[in-house]
């Protein structure tokens, strides 16, 4: 048993090891499909995400666990009960696993010293979302092969994103470069340390990458003032058709979802010839069998 | 009278005489009589061996919480007494930040009267600058002063509104005491958890930046220079703030300033994985921030260490970060803390002692901080070779949040006079029936 908090602490060729076992859960792959027969996996939405837990879902029971679905909606946690006891109450049916969704950074780092079973981070706050850059790295590696020598451009809310953080750690040591760009209020301090250059001229960037990641723009930080309106941060940041013809030939466009279509990547590129934005939702089970087995 | 008490063969360091050295020091009737340089006789006196012992005035702490009253399960006037006295202070400043708030008479005589059941520390009232520490209108400074009040804040909180500190520096004089502020700009700092910076970055935790607390701090000397007062700022914990306050003190303004032992000691990075014991406001800063700490202590423009001693249950800590509250539990390991600054070099003993007794005392005007003769009897004796490891659970204080558990300390605390009584001596309270 060992726990997915995040991509820190996860050295190349565990995370490597990781992604040739999410190849043999492709459909018609090699692997084992009732490694987790009856074991439970919990799923602890703290926060809503539909996809992630869907996919989730999905994992384990392909797995053939039970999954025990856990929201926060209407349960004692309204009524202020802790974290950590919502928690030991779960942790006393017994799970193999627990799935934490949390809109606080490190909610999931805080369960796992206080629980048995493991704990997998399904997205904490504005800190990491693991498995998501593993599913990134896995469809990546499968266009590209290996992702030495690449380069792939995360383009947004870089601040507020926890798919961007897991990603640039995810990415980079994998052995490609990554390069962060977004408006400068939207560019935390210390991504160097974390791995990524920074930049804050798409236009310049984008004939380098051999992907552009676009992030999701959450609508609602225009009222805090990190950018003046939408339809400025579209037409300084969005991946639109004019745009999306510099980049490389080849090159891909990856969203982890849902998109705002129109604000961060136009129509006409999502659903375009260089969009893998389904194969991510697609390798995301795979994937996620592939965690569930190495951490159960 | 009882017996004088003749602390023999010591090394005395007194930082307003600038003695340090091997002296005598006599108390006699509750005040110091006497610094010898020459071994004293003194028939009848109560003989303390001093010998590898530093004699220190004892110290003084101009900004504890004591938590009483309204929230007695994390400390009482009592129990932060006892943790004060083992930690080598003989007085502490109570902030007004309880749960009813210290911003009339009554409460500060509450405090007062407790405190002289506790009968161990001096313990300073300080009452608020707002009615209800709200920022909205002035409390009755006249009357806090005269109940007992050392100085006033709304500690813990800014005052927001420029035109009301304004008033409030201006209303002081009136009485010369200090104006003690807690530095924050609350738009800047937003809903931020830890200081800006790589780790904030890594951790995905929102950040606050140095300038939450800048900008406050030059809008706050502008408004000294305009109306006169004295300014103390708490917890001061920036590089950019302390080049104001040295530039300010150079041309002359009444502002004082003190830093935390855990803001001299630890950066940003003691976060960590999320350890809410790193959780503090002001933030853990960077390592330049640190530093700017350390050198503003050693060349006078920090007066004072101050401990912001704040006792929180175990049930505050055990939460999501973001949801953690600030602080920390200082009194019993602030020496320690300090004289690792003694042996990385940074601060000469004397030094040293003067941000513990002389450089508070003087910033708040308060008695004692020095073994002059006629000063309170207060000393406080140190040993300066045992090494010991922090040990969270043996705190005298009802509570047990620090970050400092298991760490290696140099120097302790053996005994604690009070008006001229033993109230601490070699780990045990010595409580007066
Ligand atoms: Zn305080």
């Amino acid at each position: 048993m060992r726990h997915l908090l995040g991509i820190e602490g996860w050295r190349r060729e565990e995370i490597e090891t990781l992604l040739d076992r999410a190849e043999a859960h492709l459909p018609r792959g090699s692997a084992n499909a009732s490694v987790l027969q009856g074991k439970v996996v919990a799923n602890l939405f703290f926060e809503d995400s539909t996809r992630t837990r869907t996919s989730f879902e999905m994992a384990a029971k392909m797995l053939g666990a039970q999954v025990l679905n856990w929201t926060a909606a209407g349960s004692s946690v309204s009524k202020g009960e802790t974290l950590l006891d919502t928690v030991r109450n779960i942790e006393a049916t017994g799970p193999v696993a627990l799935v934490i969704r949390h809109r606080s950074s490190g909610a999931p780092h805080l369960v796992a010293k206080h629980v048995r079973c493991a704990v997998i981070n399904a997205g904490d706050g504005t800190h990491e979302h693991p498995s998501q850059a593993l599913l990134d790295a896995f469809t990546l590696r499968k266009h590209w092969g290996k992702l030495d020598g690449r380069t792939v451009l995360i383009v947004g809310d870089i601040l507020h994103s926890r798919v961007a953080r897991s990603n640039i750690l995810c990415l980079t040591a994998l052995g490609a470069r990554v390069v962060a760009c977004g408006p400068p209020t939207l560019l935390p301090v210390g991504l160097k340390e974390l791995g990524a250059e920074v930049t804050t001229n798409l236009d310049a960037a984008l004939p380098q990458a051999d992907a552009v990641m676009c992030l999701r723009l959450q609508l609602e930080r225009q009222s805090e003032s990190f950018f003046p309106s939408t339809r400025e941060f579209s037409r300084l940041f969005g991946l639109n058709v004019a745009r999306s013809e510099k980049m490389k030939s080849g090159a891909l466009v990856m969203h982890p979802g849902p998109i705002n279509r129109g604000v961060e990547l136009a129509p006409a590129v999502a659903d375009g010839a260089r969009s893998v934005i389904l194969e991510q939702v697609a390798n995301g089970v795979a994937v996620r069998r592939a965690i569930l087995e190495v951490c159960s | 009278m009882s017996a004088p008490i003749l602390f023999s063969r010591g090394r005395v360091i007194d930082p307003r005489s600038q003695v340090d050295g091997v002296r005598d020091v006599l108390l006699r009737d509750g005040k110091v009589a006497e610094i010898s340089e020459a071994p004293l006789q003194v028939p009848g006196a109560q003989v303390v061996d001093a010998r590898g012992r530093w004699v220190l005035p004892g110290f003084i702490d101009l900004h504890v919480h004591l938590r009483e009253p309204g929230e007695e399960g994390k400390e009482t006037i009592l129990t932060g007494s006892r943790s004060a006295v083992a930690g080598g202070f003989t007085a502490v400043v109570a902030m007004p930040n309880t749960k009813i708030v210290n911003d009339s008479a009554l409460v500060t005589e509450l405090v007062l009267s407790r405190a002289r059941a506790a009968n161990l520390c001096h313990v300073y009232p300080a009452g608020a600058i707002t009615k209800g520490l709200k920022g909205e209108e002035l409390a009755e400074m006249g009357e806090l002063i005269s109940a007992g009040c050392v100085c006033i804040t709304d500690d813990g909180r800014p005052v927001m509104s420029a035109s009301l500190m304004r008033r409030a520096l201006q209303y002081s004089t009136l009485f010369d005491i200090p104006v003690m502020v807690h530095e924050e700009d609350l738009t800047l700092s937003g809903k931020g958890a830890m200081t800006e910076g790589p780790t904030a970055t890594r951790l995905g935790l929102a950040p606050i930046p140095s300038s939450a607390e800048i900008v406050m701090v030059a809008r706050d000397l502008v408004l000294l220079e305009e109306t006169g007062g004295r300014l103390h700022i708490a917890h001061i914990s920036c590089e950019g703030s302390v080049r104001l306050v040295r530039e300010a003190k150079k041309r002359g303004l009444k502002v004082t300033a003190e830093a935390t032992p855990h803001h001299f000691t630890l950066d940003d990075t003691a976060v960590g994985s999320y350890d809410t014991h790193a959780k503090m406001n002001p933030p853990l800063r960077l390592r330049r921030d640190v530093e700017a700490l350390r050198e503003a202590l050693a060349d006078g423009t920090i007066d004072a260490i101050a401990t912001d001693h704040a006792p929180h249950g175990i049930l505050d800590k055990q939460v999501e970060f973001e949801k953690g509250i600030n602080g920390v539990v200082g009194l019993e390991t602030a020496l320690g803390l300090t004289l690792a600054l003694v042996h990385d070099g940074v601060l000469s003993p004397l030094k040293a002692v003067e941000l513990l007794t002389d450089g508070p005392a003087r910033a708040f005007g308060l008695p004692g901080g020095h073994l002059g003769a006629g000063a309170p009897a207060d000393v406080t004796l140190v040993d300066p070779e045992v090494e010991w490891a922090v040990d969270a659970e043996r705190f005298f204080s009802k509570s047990r949040n620090t970050p400092f558990n298991g760490r290696l300390l140099k120097g302790r605390v053996t005994q604690t006079w009070v008006s001229g009584r033993l109230v601490f001596s070699d780990g045990q309270i010595k409580e007066s029936r």
